[in-house]
């Protein structure tokens, strides 16, 4: 073992400042940001940080988004730990680098509070942005709580960084919920954040001036295909260093980290998978349910890049029916983003289970316990019936 | 010959024998001037230097995998955000060095960008390096228009010139808008430096680059690029068509140097007619038919009053 188990302080903190406190203490050589809601706490705290020379880093106040992941990917070129902080539109315009990023192998580090898309204009939390960019080879890992903010920004540049996988990866937390929010955080001590993080040595930089390298070669016909299979191999190896990252990290800290989280799930009958901050109210909810005599669980999922197809096909063995909650809904498909790959982990392993999927929570709009209570009813009355249809459903949306 | 400063000295025997950081063997088009523009640039630096090149001409033409015409560092992100790429490079630079994690030396940063990564599509990206002062060099190799595309009109293509996006129909004759004067926007940003320059003046040029460099913060050099394919003229011309651009008035040799704007060649005595710009070139050449005299004519006194303007901003410091 590395590092003896060491105990923090318990700070009350909104996951915005708990995040910029983990960047406080990774001390990253270059941030670049631009302040959009719910993320611009990250980026005023740290930029006090900043002022007050409690960081080494040079941060760029940057004109635009684009211009935050650019000059990211510019200073991670140049062999510098490289940070930078979204979410909604701000990630939207950032698309076109997510994949220069990750097609460059940057081990970049991104928080996103997850906020919607426009239109109709909204601020408030909906998963569209992390999820609309779930195929641009980045890691992505979602939060429950503020400490699990705080917690998987100090994996995140562990993961990133990491010889075998060399991929940017985004933090995700709900917007609001969890962003704007106090709760107790434990925080680790600098030291053994710093320990923990270590010394970063790139590969190549671009300020190895005696070494010259060129970035951004043009492939055509005869490279580009066998350029981009390493990405693919990438994000299968993050599948094991994730998890060995998340037991180091529960030797340091205590504090379990996999690829998925469990409520009441070994000898659940009916369950809901979920990610984000509303995996709390489903927490609750399944105690209720379990009062009531009714076995009920909850399947949380931390990672959903690289998704956890074996971990998930194992944990749903033997449940009667399965509800699938997403705080987004895209258009045209059979399902949205976690529901679709569910679906594949249980087919491609010939598990058949009756599964439904529900969009909740779009543009801010709370979900309690009880709405969760209700799904778990319904799901009931899917294995009374065994009629699952109709499979794509909402919750909590109001019918005028 | 332009008339330059006499307090730099290129010593051309000396550049002559030092090892070219273009390496020849790139995919230029013949009697394309970038290679040239390129050379003078790096010749001028007397310290390791790390490129960036958004999409365009230069770009694809320096690096195919698996090859590369670069010795120095070199970096194509994307076409819009070379500002924001070298804005990042040079921060982790600073922030490396300052932290002793990388060697203590001076490295200077350059950007070759056309003129839609400058002018267009990169406007923003480098207007935000210039107010943050970074300490890069910004060459903008401005052959007025999209070439690497085939010739579709930018914000630096001249009014009344033939693109393929601004074609000569029987309504609308070329482009209706005139050029954006991107060197005076770049130089409201008040940065230490900001020149035009021209591949022929050579000598003039390569003391810019020697100005510019010595700078601390951003410096900009616009620098006229003719184009054989996109502006239709005889590929061994390209230095008789730089010269006919800055005798014209068409492209004026000057720099704005800590806020003082400065010609650095008056063609008076021989300033062409704009006419012989037009004939010089197949992207006017419907312009020489009798029945655009009167529009020759509107351009000659927009440029003349242009050239009064800049000539008078000159004397008075800016």
């Amino acid at each position: 073992m590395r590092f003896a188990s060491i105990k923090g302080e318990v700070k009350a903190l909104e996951g915005d400042n708990a995040v910029a406190e983990a960047m406080r203490q990774i001390n990253p050589d270059v941030v670049a940001a631009y302040p959009i809601t719910p993320q611009t706490e990250i980026v005023m705290t740290f930029s006090e940080f900043v002022s007050d020379g409690k960081v080494d880093t040079e941060f760029i106040p940057v004109e635009s988004e684009h211009a935050a992941l650019s000059a990211c990917i510019g200073a991670a070129l140049a062999g510098a730990r490289a940070q930078t902080a979204t979410c909604g539109p701000g990630l939207a315009l950032m698309w076109e680098m997510l994949w220069v990023a990750s097609g460059w192998r940057l081990p970049i580090v991104m928080y996103i509070t997850n906020r919607a898309f426009n239109a109709p204009l909204n601020i408030l939390c909906s998963h569209d942005d992390s999820m609309g960019s779930r195929d641009a080879c980045w890691i992505q890992l979602y939060a429950e709580t503020q400490q699990e903010a705080y917690d998987n920004a100090l994996q995140a540049i562990r993961i990133a960084e990491h010889p075998d996988v060399l991929l940017p990866v985004m933090c995700c937390m709900d917007g609001f919920v969890l962003s704007h929010t106090l709760a107790p955080v434990e925080v680790l001590p600098d030291e053994a954040v710093k320990n923990w993080v270590g010394n970063y040595t790139p590969r190549y930089s671009v300020l190895d001036v005696d070494h010259p390298v060129t970035y951004g070669a043009a492939d055509f016909t005869d490279y580009y295909f066998e350029h981009k299979r390493p990405q693919w191999e990438a994000m299968a190896n993050a599948s094991r260093v994730i998890a060995e990252i998340g037991e180091e990290y529960e030797k340091l800290t205590g504090r379990r980290y996999r690829f998925i989280d469990t409520y009441q799930l070994e000898d659940a009958e009916i369950a809901i998978i979920i990610l984000g901050a509303t995996a709390g109210a489903t927490r609750v909810a399944v105690d209720q349910l379990r009062k009531d005599g009714i076995k009920a669980g909850m399947l949380k999922i931390r990672s959903f890049r690289p998704f956890p197809a074996d971990e998930v096909m194992k944990a749903l063995k033997g449940k009667k029916a399965v509800a699938i909650l997403e705080r987004t809904g895209f258009f045209g498909a059979q399902g949205n983003p976690v529901f679709l790959e569910v679906a594949t982990a249980l087919y491609l392993n010939k598990i058949q289970i009756p599964l439904v999927n529900y969009i909740f929570g779009l543009g801010g709009r709370d979900t309690v316990p009880e709405q969760i209570c209700s799904v778990f009813h319904d799901l009931l009355e899917i294995v009374r019936s065994g009629q699952t249809e109709p499979v794509f459903r909402y919750l909590g949306l109001r019918e005028f | 010959m332009p008339e330059v400063s006499r307090e730099i000295k290129i010593n051309l025997k000396e550049i002559c024998n030092r090892e070219e950081r273009l390496a020849p063997g790139h995919r230029m088009c013949s009697g394309c001037v970038e290679a040239m523009i390129v050379r003078q640039v790096l010749h001028a630096i007397d310290y390791p230097v790390v490129v960036c090149t958004p999409t365009g001409c230069l770009e694809i033409t320096t690096g195919i995998f698996p090859y590369t015409s670069w010795r120095v560092p070199w970096v194509h992100s994307a076409f819009e955000n070379a500002g924001a790429t070298i804005s990042g490079i040079e921060s982790a630079y600073r922030s490396l060095r300052k932290q002793g994690k990388i060697e203590d030396r001076v490295i200077k940063f350059v950007v070759f960008a056309g003129d839609g990564a400058t002018y267009d599509i990169g406007f923003q990206w480098l207007s935000g390096a210039l107010e943050r002062g970074h300490q890069f060099l910004y060459i903008c190799l401005n052959n007025e228009a999209y070439m690497n595309t085939g010739t579709q009109r930018s914000s630096a293509t001249p009014k009344a010139a033939w693109t393929t996006t601004t074609p000569t129909g029987k309504v609308i004759t070329g482009k209706v808008q005139p050029r954006k004067d991107m060197t005076a926007i770049v130089a409201a940003h008040n940065i230490p430096y900001v020149a035009q320059a021209a591949p022929h003046a050579w000598n003039d040029l390569m003391i810019k680059v020697k100005k510019a460099i010595s700078k601390e913060g951003p410096s900009f050099i616009n620098v006229i690029s003719p184009c054989p394919r996109g502006w239709r003229y005889d590929p061994k011309d390209a230095n008789v068509i730089s010269k006919l651009a800055v005798d014209t008035c068409v492209w004026p040799l000057y720099e704005v140097d800590e806020g003082a704007w400065r010609l650095n060649y008056k063609p008076n005595a021989t300033k062409k007619p704009l006419m012989d710009w037009f004939k010089s070139q197949g992207r006017f050449s419907h312009l020489l038919s009798a029945g655009k005299t009167d529009l020759v004519e509107a351009l000659q006194q927009q440029l003349d009053q242009d050239w009064a303007r800049l000539e008078k901003r000159c004397q008075n410091g800016g």
